[in-house]
C-alpha cells in the first residue's frame, strides 16, 4: 500500500515537471511576442539613445539569436539557478523573489488559515442547522461574500477600518520610517490583518458553501441514517461521520486554492501597498516591464500552485481509502 | 384479534399513521400521508415479512419503529414494545441495542471507517460475529468499498447483531444478491429468529417471503390489508383480501395477471378503503369509511367483504 502511494506521488511529480516545462515554454513565447520588447523599453527609458548603443544592448541580451536558442539558454539558466537579473530592482531575480515571497507567505498563510478554519466551521454550522434560520442567514452572507471582488472589498476595508475608524494602518508591512530590525511582531501583525482579511474573503465563502453542501449530503445519506438507527447521538454523528467526510472536498479546495490565493495576493498587496510577491508581479508585468522578474515569478508561482495541488492529492489519499491505488487486500 | 394474542406481540403498531408536513407556496402547508392506520405485530422467534410494492410504506415503517424519521414527519396512533407504549424516550434507549436495523447496501456504512470499527468498539464481539458468519480474519481491517456483495450482506447482519437485539428489522436485504446468496441471507435471519428474536423482513419479493417467513403482512398504500400465515399464500382461496389475491395472481407462476389501476398517491388517498377504487367487490360501505381490521380464518384482514 505504501509502495503504491509512493508510485502515485512519483507520477504526480512527473506530471508536475511536464506542466512546469509547458508553463515555461508558453510564458517565454508570450514574453517574446509582447509588443513591448526589451529594445523598445530600452529606448523608452533612455530617450535619445544612439542606434549603435541599442545594437550593443541587443547583442548583450542575445536578441538576435534564434528564439529556440534563447529559450534553451533561459531554461538552462533556470535549471542552474541563474534566473537572471531584475531590470527594475537591479538584483538577481531569485533574491528578489526570496525576499518578497517571505512577506507574501505570511500574508497568504494568514489568509489561508483564516479562510480554512472559519470557512470550514461556518460550513459545518450551516449544515448542522440546515434549512433553518441560522443556515439561511449565514448562507446569504456567504453568497454575498462570494460575489464581492477582492479589490473592492479591500478598498471598503481601507475606507472603513483604516480611514474612518483608524483601527488599522493604510498599508505597507511595517510602520514607515522604522528600520526593519526594529519592527516588532505586533506591528507586523497589525499591518497584516486587513490585507489578510481581504485575501481570505472569497475563499472563506467558497469553502463554507461547499462544506455545507457536502455535509448536508452526508446528513441526508444512508450511513448517517444507519448511524442514527444504531443509536449514535447527533454530536457523535457530526464528529465521527460528518466532519471526516466533509474534510475531503474541503482539503481539495483549500490546497487547490493556492492559485486563487496567489492571484488574490496580487490585488490585495497592490491595494495595501504590501511589499510582497503579488505586488512585485503586478509591477513587473505592467509599468516596469521587468521581463526576467516576471518570468521568474511565473515559474515560481507555478511551482507554488503545483505544490498545493500535490499536497491536496496526497492528503485526499490519506483521508479517503477509496482513492488509494492498490489498497484492496 | 384476541387480547391474548396482542399481549404476545414483541412489537406492534396500533392504527399507526405517518404523514409528512410539506410546504407549498408561501406559508401553506399540507400533510402527505405515507402510512395510514397500520396494524401489524411481530412475536419473538418469528419472521414477519412485510411485503408490498414500491411506495407502500415498507421502509418508512422501519424508520418509524426506530424513531429515525426526518423532522417533518408527523406520527399518529401508537406502537408498543412488549405491550408497553413505544415512545421517543424508549426508542432512544432501544435503538441499536434491542431494536436493530439490517440495512440494504454498503452505502449504509461510512466509507472512511474500517468495517470492524463500524460493527462494534469491542474487538472480541467483532471477531466472534465475523467467525460465526464465516468472514475471514482481517475482514475487520477492510474499508466498506473493499467488500464483495456477499461479504457486505454478512457484515450488515453482524452490525445489527453486535448489540444482541430482540428485534431485527431487515430492510430489503436481498436485492442485488444472487439467488444463492439471497437464500444464505435468509438462512441467517431464520437463525436469528430461532435464537429468540423477532425479525421483520421488509421485502417486495413475495416469493422470498412465502419461502422464508412465518407470516406475511401485505402493505398497500401505507396500510396493512392482510396479515396471514406464509402458507396461505400457496393458494389464492386461502387469502382474504382482494389485493392479496390480486398480488397472488400477479406472481409469474400463478398467471402473471396484473390488476387494473395503480396504488393511490399519498397526497390523494380515497376516504374509505384505500383499495376501493381498484376493488372488484367494492360496495357503498367501502367508500364511506376505512375498514377496521378483523380476524378471519386465523389471519387479520382489513376488508368488509373478506370471509
Amino acid at each position: 500500500m505504501a509502495l503504491a502511494n509512493l508510485k502515485s506521488v512519483a507520477i504526480y511529480i512527473l506530471r508536475g515537471l511536464t506542466l512546469l516545462l509547458a508553463v515555461s515554454l508558453l510564458s517565454f513565447v508570450l514574453a517574446s511576442v509582447s509588443p513591448i520588447s526589451p529594445e523598445t523599453r530600452y529606448r523608452l527609458s533612455h530617450p535619445g539613445v544612439s542606434d549603435e548603443n541599442v545594437e550593443k544592448m541587443r547583442e548583450y541580451w542575445g536578441l538576435d539569436e534564434p528564439p529556440a536558442a534563447r529559450y534553451l539558454g533561459w531554461l538552462g539558466g533556470i535549471l542552474r539557478g541563474e534566473w537572471g537579473t531584475s531590470t527594475s530592482y537591479r538584483q538577481p531575480v531569485l533574491d528578489v523573489i526570496g525576499v518578497r515571497f517571505k512577506a507574501s507567505l505570511a500574508l497568504m498563510m494568514a489568509a489561508w488559515v483564516l479562510s480554512g478554519v472559519f470557512g470550514f466551521s461556518a460550513g459545518c454550522f450551516m449544515a448542522v442547522f440546515r434549512d433553518r434560520w441560522p443556515d439561511r442567514i449565514v448562507r446569504r452572507v456567504c453568497l454575498f461574500m462570494c460575489s464581492i471582488p477582492t479589490f473592492w472589498i479591500g478598498l471598503v476595508f481601507l475606507a472603513v477600518f483604516a480611514a474612518a475608524l483608524g483601527w488599522f494602518p493604510f498599508g505597507l508591512a511595517a510602520p514607515p520610517g522604522v528600520p526593519p530590525e526594529a519592527v516588532t511582531l505586533g506591528q507586523r501583525i497589525h499591518h497584516l490583518i486587513l490585507p489578510a482579511l481581504t485575501l481570505s474573503f472569497l475563499s472563506f465563502a467558497n469553502l463554507a458553501l461547499h462544506t455545507r453542501e457536502k455535509l448536508a449530503d452526508v446528513y441526508a445519506g444512508d450511513y448517517v441514517l444507519f448511524a442514527r438507527a444504531r443509536g449514535e447521538g447527533e454530536v457523535r454523528i457530526l464528529f465521527r461521520h460528518g466532519i471526516r467526510n466533509a474534510m475531503i472536498p474541503a482539503v481539495v479546495m483549500q490546497f487547490g486554492a493556492f492559485a486563487e490565493l496567489f492571484g488574490g495576493s496580487v490585488f490585495a498587496e497592490t491595494i495595501f501597498s504590501y511589499p510582497g510577491l503579488g505586488a512585485a508581479a503586478a509591477a513587473a508585468g505592467t509599468g516596469a516591464s521587468d521581463i526576467p522578474l516576471f518570468l521568474g515569478i511565473v515559474m515560481f508561482s507555478s511551482c507554488f500552485v503545483f505544490i498545493g495541488n500535490l499536497t491536496a492529492n496526497i492528503l485526499t489519499q490519506a483521508i479517503d481509502p477509496r482513492t488509494r491505488e492498490g489498497a484492496a487486500a | 384479534m384476541g387480547i391474548n394474542i396482542m399481549m404476545n406481540y414483541l412489537f406492534e403498531t396500533k392504527n399507526l399513521s405517518v404523514s409528512f408536513r410539506m410546504y407549498g407556496k408561501g406559508f401553506s402547508q399540507h400533510l402527505l400521508r405515507a402510512i395510514s392506520n397500520l396494524n401489524i405485530g411481530v412475536r419473538a422467534g418469528e419472521i414477519l415479512a412485510v411485503a408490498g410494492s414500491s411506495g407502500s410504506g415498507k421502509s418508512l415503517l422501519a424508520h418509524t419503529a426506530l424513531g429515525i424519521l426526518p423532522k417533518n414527519a408527523v406520527v399518529e396512533g401508537g406502537m408498543a414494545w412488549r405491550g408497553a407504549p413505544l415512545d421517543a424516550a424508549l426508542q432512544t434507549r432501544l435503538r441499536g441495542r434491542e431494536i436493530a436495523l439490517v440495512p440494504q447496501s454498503v452505502a449504509y456504512l461510512d466509507p472512511l471507517i474500517r468495517v470492524g470499527r463500524q460493527i462494534s468498539k469491542d474487538r472480541q464481539t467483532v471477531s466472534r460475529l465475523f467467525a460465526r458468519y464465516h468472514l475471514k480474519p482481517g475482514t475487520e481491517r477492510l474499508f466498506p468499498h473493499e467488500l464483495s456483495g456477499g461479504m457486505t450482506r454478512r457484515v450488515m447482519i453482524c452490525a445489527a447483531l453486535a448489540g444482541n437485539p430482540k428485534l431485527v428489522i431487515a430492510d430489503e436485504p436481498t436485492p442485488g444478491l444472487t439467488p444463492h446468496l439471497a437464500e444464505h441471507a435468509m438462512k441467517h435471519f431464520r437463525e436469528i429468529a430461532d435464537g429468540g428474536a423477532g425479525v421483520i423482513l421488509i421485502t417486495h419479493d413475495i416469493d422470498l417471503a412465502v419461502r422464508h417467513a412465518d407470516r406475511i403482512a401485505v402493505l398497500y398504500a401505507g396500510t396493512a390489508v392482510e396479515a396471514a400465515k406464509a402458507s396461505d399464500f400457496a393458494d389464492a382461496a386461502l387469502l382474504r383480501h382482494p389485493y392479496s389475491k390480486a398480488l397472488w395472481a400477479a406472481m409469474p407462476q400463478n398467471g402473471f395477471a396484473a390488476a387494473a389501476g395503480a396504488q393511490p398517491y399519498a397526497g390523494a388517498l380515497p376516504p374509505g378503503c384505500l383499495y376501493a377504487p381498484r376493488c372488484p367487490e367494492c360496495g357503498p360501505a367501502c367508500v364511506a369509511a376505512p375498514p377496521q381490521p378483523r380476524s378471519v380464518r386465523g389471519g387479520e384482514v382489513s376488508c368488509c367483504h373478506a370471509h
